[in-house]
């Protein structure tokens, strides 16, 4: 991403926040605190991430999951290497706050519940984080759901599983038409 | 020839630099080319170019480790993960800000052609005779019609592919087949120039990418990863172009690590004897000797080296005697537009990464036109899909979500304007001695702002993008002004200006130091006003002139 695209990215900014964009472009917040570096995710905190970033992204006819591109894993790299530690707080506290809410409307573990289970709560929790970021203040603290959802949606895009099965991808695409037929059904290009 | 003893000395090796040492090698002199970080070898050393994003750990995103190692780049968009070895190092490399400036460097054999924007534009009759119409600054000791052929020489080395528009203010040049408007692009364009009379023009924008094989290079491949470093060589760099042609005579050297330190003067002769660098590896100092010094070294650097030299007679540095030097910094001030959503073209969309995008050229105070500013700005932008980050406003999450997040949605499109800075005398650089860098040297200390003249133009930049946007029927429109920092815009300028009268300006109209005559400044530092045009084809024209009028002049024995 060059300076005209870092522009254009801007210009796409329209009446809503371009969710995972952040990572990209506001780096600018002063950030002298030591990295945090206590964030030991065992292979179960992993699995775990990647049954919610399933539910968000699952399988389809259409293309594999994100279980399949491995977003858990992402997500822990991301929470390591580029979050803030409040951030880092606010997700790792935000993963014992999914499984309270699935205990109290499931009554189990969410790894224990049906696919449907699990999208009927995520759906409760995602409607949760939009209401909260409506009357949410630029410096108020992020919603764990939402930070899950960003890096489901950024770590499975990104991957090379949502960059070619997902969406398209042509490495070398050798000409550019700038006006070619599409319709409904046709993938969108990746990056 | 003695180890140390070349017919010339250039003194950095990005676009200014690179175009030196091509000039100068194939008029026969023997060159010595430095350049004060890595060698950086033509696609051997691209080692992103060819990646996809899943193989970077963060997608291409930042950590905060690079967040702390980068207190200046983590300002703006270039501190990623992609690309951050072209980048230099901040903390190796501190300088003051008496006022914020945002500095964004590259220091390594290339410098910034290989992640510059590539936009390519000439400036104008109006643009050289501006300062002395406005009675500002000073006058330009150069017009147009002097600069137009080292224009049409450069454009056809370089490879520029633009459209000939046949605007008196944005003169055509030797434009290689222009890219292609998308059919957004091309109806918001058919619109402008319809409601506006023709008075306002959008159009491709002209780019230094080959779209036809040029120059033994390979055509543009559409894959917009030009900042990685271009295996295809489709973009103009000082790798891809102006080095192998300079390598090619046999006369060049090419000396990474060297850091200028100092041009040596002889103050009997008023003549520079060579230079003195300190190798940034080991620290040891050495002394190259030359009959003429090109100064290429981006323009604060440049001037950073003359702030340095011969400091027994000057103690301001070389080239100080007129009180200019340091002063008059420029640059471009952006970063704010408007933006809308496109109807009626859900069943149209592009195929390829196009490294390109629209250009408006400027319309203020032209033709007529009578803002309460002076000079102008102009646009770039273009239009597109929103791809995956869009959101979906009525869906939560799921398969359905998902699948139609893989469909592109509305079409977009945005502008972003960039206006002219004025040369104002106490914008300026200064050497800060106190603090020092890696290799102990003392640092550039900058104190600059934009002023009245800047601010009021931005409003026009804002609200005319609302207007031509609104104008072609884009809904949805808001305007942004995301602020602007002096350094911004990465095109500092000035600081070492030409002009007519030793009194007043520290080059002269063929950029020879006024005090030292065999030795030139031909990179940004030479600007005397900004125009709002990118600036690099501007300094390719300027070195390319300086070096034939060097070499004639060594020939005549006058230098």
């Amino acid at each position: 991403m060059d300076r005209r695209e870092a522009l254009s990215r801007v210009a796409l900014i329209l009446g809503g926040t371009v969710i995972g964009a952040n990572i990209f472009l506001e780096g600018c917040k002063p950030a002298d605190k030591k990295v945090m570096t206590g964030l030991d995710f065992q292979p179960e905190d992993i699995a775990y991430l990647d049954e919610i970033a399933d539910t968000i992204l699952p399988t389809t006819a259409a293309s594999p999951g994100a279980k399949a591109a491995a977003v858990g894993t992402f997500m822990t790299v991301m929470v390591k290497d580029s979050y803030e530690e409040k951030d880092q707080k606010i997700f790792t506290e935000g993963m014992q706050k999914l499984q309270t809410a699935c205990k109290k409307k499931n009554d189990k573990d969410f790894m224990a519940c049906t696919p449907q289970q699990r999208h009927a709560l995520l759906v409760d929790l995602d409607k949760e984080q939009k209401d909260y970021g409506k009357g949410k203040k630029k410096e108020d603290p992020e919603h764990y759901f939402r930070m899950m959802k960003e890096l489901t949606l950024l770590g499975y895009f990104t991957s090379e599983i949502g960059s070619t099965k997902a969406l398209r991808y042509v490495e070398s695409p050798g000409k550019y038409d700038g006006c070619v037929p599409y319709k409904k059904g046709d993938k969108a290009w990746a990056t | 020839m003695a180890d140390n003893v070349y017919d010339a000395i250039v003194v950095g090796s990005g676009i200014s630099g690179g175009w030196a040492a091509k000039e100068l090698t194939e008029k026969g002199l023997k060159v010595l080319l430095l350049e004060r970080g890595r060698n950086l070898e033509h696609v051997k050393d691209y080692v992103n170019a060819t990646k996809g994003l899943w193989e970077f750990p963060h997608r291409g995103g930042r950590t905060q480790e690079m967040i702390n190692n980068y207190p200046v780049l983590k300002r703006d968009y270039p501190l990623n993960e992609t690309n951050l070895d072209f980048w230099v190092n901040d903390k190796d490399c501190p300088y003051t800000e008496k006022k914020r400036f945002d500095w964004y460097r590259g220091y390594q054999v290339g410098g910034r052609s290989l992640m510059w924007g590539r936009q390519s534009y000439r400036w104008s009759p109006m643009d050289f005779e501006a300062n002395a119409k406005d009675g500002i600054a000073i006058d330009w000791p150069l017009r147009y019609n002097e600069v137009a052929p080292w224009y049409d020489y450069v454009e056809k080395f370089a490879g520029i592919s633009g459209n000939k528009d046949g605007l008196p203010q944005l003169p055509d040049g030797q434009f290689l087949p222009p890219m292609e408007m998308n059919c957004v692009e091309k109806d918001v364009a058919a619109r402008i120039k319809s409601h506006f009379k023709g008075q306002r023009l959008m159009t491709i924008g002209r780019v230094a990418n080959i779209t036809v094989a040029h120059q033994g290079r390979t055509a543009c491949q559409y894959r917009n990863k030009c900042w990685l470093g271009c295996p295809f060589g489709a973009y103009f760099s000082t790798q891809s172009s102006t080095l192998p042609a300079a390598m090619k005579t046999g006369n060049l050297t090419l000396r990474p690590f060297s850091i200028v330190k100092k041009v040596l003067y002889d103050k009997d002769k008023k003549r520079a004897t060579g230079v003195e660098v300190l190798d940034a590896e080991t620290n040891q100092t050495y002394e190259f000797k030359s009959k003429i010094v090109f100064l290429c070294a981006s323009s604060f650097n440049s001037t950073w080296v003359l702030f340095n030299s011969a400091t027994d007679v000057w103690p301001g540095g070389l080239g100080s005697s007129s009180g200019e030097l340091g002063h008059n910094v420029m640059d471009h001030h952006f970063r704010c537009g408007a933006g809308g959503t496109v109807e009626g073209f859900d069943d149209k969309y592009f195929y390829g990464r196009r490294a390109n995008g629209i250009y408006i050229p400027r319309f203020r105070n032209v033709n007529g036109d009578k803002r309460d500013y002076i000079r102008g700005f102009g646009y770039q932008g273009g239009a597109s899909r929103q791809g995956w980050k869009r959101d979906v406003a009525e869906m939560s999450i799921g398969g359905e979500y998902k699948d139609a997040l893989t469909e592109p949605g509305d079409w977009t499109i945005g502008m972003t304007a960039f206006g002219e800075i004025l040369p104002y005398h106490e914008n300026s650089i200064s050497l800060d001695k106190d603090k020092k860098d890696k290799w102990g040297l003392p640092v550039l200390s900058m104190d600059c702002e934009i002023k009245a003249n800047e601010t009021k133009m931005r409003k026009d930049m804002m609200e005319d993008a609302k207007e031509m946007l609104e104008a072609a029927g884009v809904k949805n429109v808001s305007t942004y002004d995301n602020l602007y920092t002096m350094g911004m815009g990465i095109h500092e300028m000035g600081t070492a200006r030409m002009g007519k009268d030793p009194k007043t300006s520290v080059l002269n109209r063929n950029n020879q130091v006024w005090d030292a005559p065999n030795v030139f400044v031909t990179d940004g530092a030479c600007m005397v006003s900004a125009a709002c045009q990118n600036p690099s084809l501007t300094y390719m024209a300027l070195t390319a002139r300086a070096a034939e009028f060097a070499v004639n002049e060594l020939k005549k024995q006058n230098i």
